[in-house]
């Protein structure tokens, strides 16, 4: 499980949120709510170990992430904003780089059929500059049917799907908790999932003061 | 071992369906090398002295012209957090895309040196130093040129900056590489200035990937 503790983040000299507590156990899920600029992205992107920690402590299995370091980024799956995919490379080639990058190469049949259930189909072979937005994410998302890791971190992974690809998103969500995965989120909009889940939400930033740079 | 391989095919990939891109380098290094005879003129004794010197520069050029897009593609759409996160560690994926740069950027060089160094009436024996010479020194070049371009990511104007950082620290590659050719049409065999130059890269294989993981690592905070 993934618990967290006091955990605060400075964007220049402005504290975006401070003592903030989680934890994640085996098929649980938690959502980031807060308004934009609450410090969401940053705060998925300390537990993942994109940002420092400025304050607070972070642990995976009950023992300190920086300590189990290379343990916990095997079992770790981020989806930024940037989806990390290359507009010159075809679906398939994208997802086989991005899964061998992540440590767990695909072969041929998994690949097509991830693309394939994820409504690709057809398209396998494009290059994803030809793609939609949406099918785009598809692509990225495409990376969590072939994926083994434990703990899920989404930043927005609902954002440019239309209503089919929300609720088929939504199953394979489902169809990881049901396995004892964990899964932390953000997300502007209500999401019915399986399991039990929580939200937290992130307080609205200060206003910047008049004259304050 | 496996995602090593999976970005040098990537990079490959992506250059090939890019063709331009390395082509535009191998074009610039042809054409700046082949204005020196057209510039000074068919004295055969003048041009085989300067030929080293011209072929070397020209290639530290064209080799940086690629530099700066080395990482910022990757930095852009989210990849180089991926790789960050990757259970193979950073530096060996780091030299997987160094390699990448190398065999797109380093290695046509390498090939179309002989040629262009006819131009300059060197003899095939100075051809061939010029070559090993090349050999061994653009692999530095990539190296080096990884460290810079990894430390002026995400600066505004950081191409200006990047040639600005890079190009000195080019300068032993460059002085033992012409040197060789240098020493071998002086008489004086290349030998010493080739295992300077291989010492060059050794050093550069061993500390640069870490060195430019290191500075990967602060643009990503």
């Amino acid at each position: 499980m993934l618990r967290a503790h006091g955990l605060a983040c400075d964007r220049g000299d402005r504290r975006l949120f401070s003592a903030v507590d989680l934890s994640v156990s085996p098929g649980e899920w938690l959502q980031v709510e807060g308004a934009n600029g609450a410090g969401k992205t940053s705060l998925l992107r300390i537990l993942a170990g994109l940002a420092p920690v400025a304050e607070g402590l972070i642990e995976w299995e009950g023992r300190p992430v920086a300590e189990v370091r290379d343990d916990y980024h095997a079992r770790l799956l981020y989806l930024g904003h940037a989806p990390a995919i290359k507009e010159d490379l075809s679906a398939l080639e994208n997802l086989h780089t991005t899964a061998a990058v992540a440590g767990r190469p695909l072969d041929e049949a998994t690949a097509m059929a991830a693309l394939r259930r994820i409504g690709l189909k057809g398209r396998e072979d494009l290059p994803a500059r030809v793609l939609s937005q949406g099918q785009k994410r598809r692509v990225a998302l495409a990376r969590l049917l072939c994926s083994q890791a434990r703990l899920w971190i989404l930043d927005e992974p609902f954002v440019a799907l239309d209503v089919a690809a929300v609720a088929q998103l939504c199953s394979i969500l489902d169809d990881h908790l049901s396995r004892g995965g964990m899964l932390i989120f953000t997300s502007h909009q209500a999401v019915q999932l399986a399991g039990t889940g929580a939200s937290l939400r992130l307080g609205t930033p200060p206003a910047p003061r008049e004259g304050a740079a | 071992m496996n995602a090593f391989l999976a970005i040098v095919r990537r990079d490959l990939l992506l250059a090939a369906r890019r063709k331009s891109e390395v082509f535009t380098a191998l074009f610039f290094f042809m054409i700046v090398v082949s204005l020196f005879p057209l510039g000074i003129g068919p004295e055969s004794a003048t041009l085989r002295r300067i030929a080293p010197g011209v072929l070397w520069v020209a290639a530290l050029l064209a080799a940086m012209l690629s530099l700066n897009r080395l990482f910022a593609a990757d930095h852009q759409d989210g990849t180089l957090e991926q790789m960050s996160l990757s259970p193979t560690p950073l530096a060996l994926l780091v030299s997987g895309k160094v390699l990448a740069h190398w065999l797109t950027a380093g290695l046509p060089l390498v090939l179309l040196a002989p040629v262009l160094g006819l131009q300059f009436d060197l003899s095939a024996r100075s051809l061939g130093i010029l070559m090993i010479s090349l050999l061994l020194g653009t692999p530095v070049l990539s190296l080096i040129g990884a460290i810079g371009a990894a430390l002026t990511l995400g600066v505004r104007g950081g191409g200006v900056l990047l040639s600005l950082l890079v190009l000195p620290l080019y300068i032993p590659a460059l002085i033992f590489g012409a040197g060789a050719v240098e020493a071998d049409l002086a008489g004086l065999g290349a030998g010493g200035h080739l295992s300077l130059l291989g010492a060059l890269l050794a050093l550069g294989m061993f500390f640069a990937p870490w060195a430019a993981t290191a500075a990967l690592r602060i643009a990503l905070e």
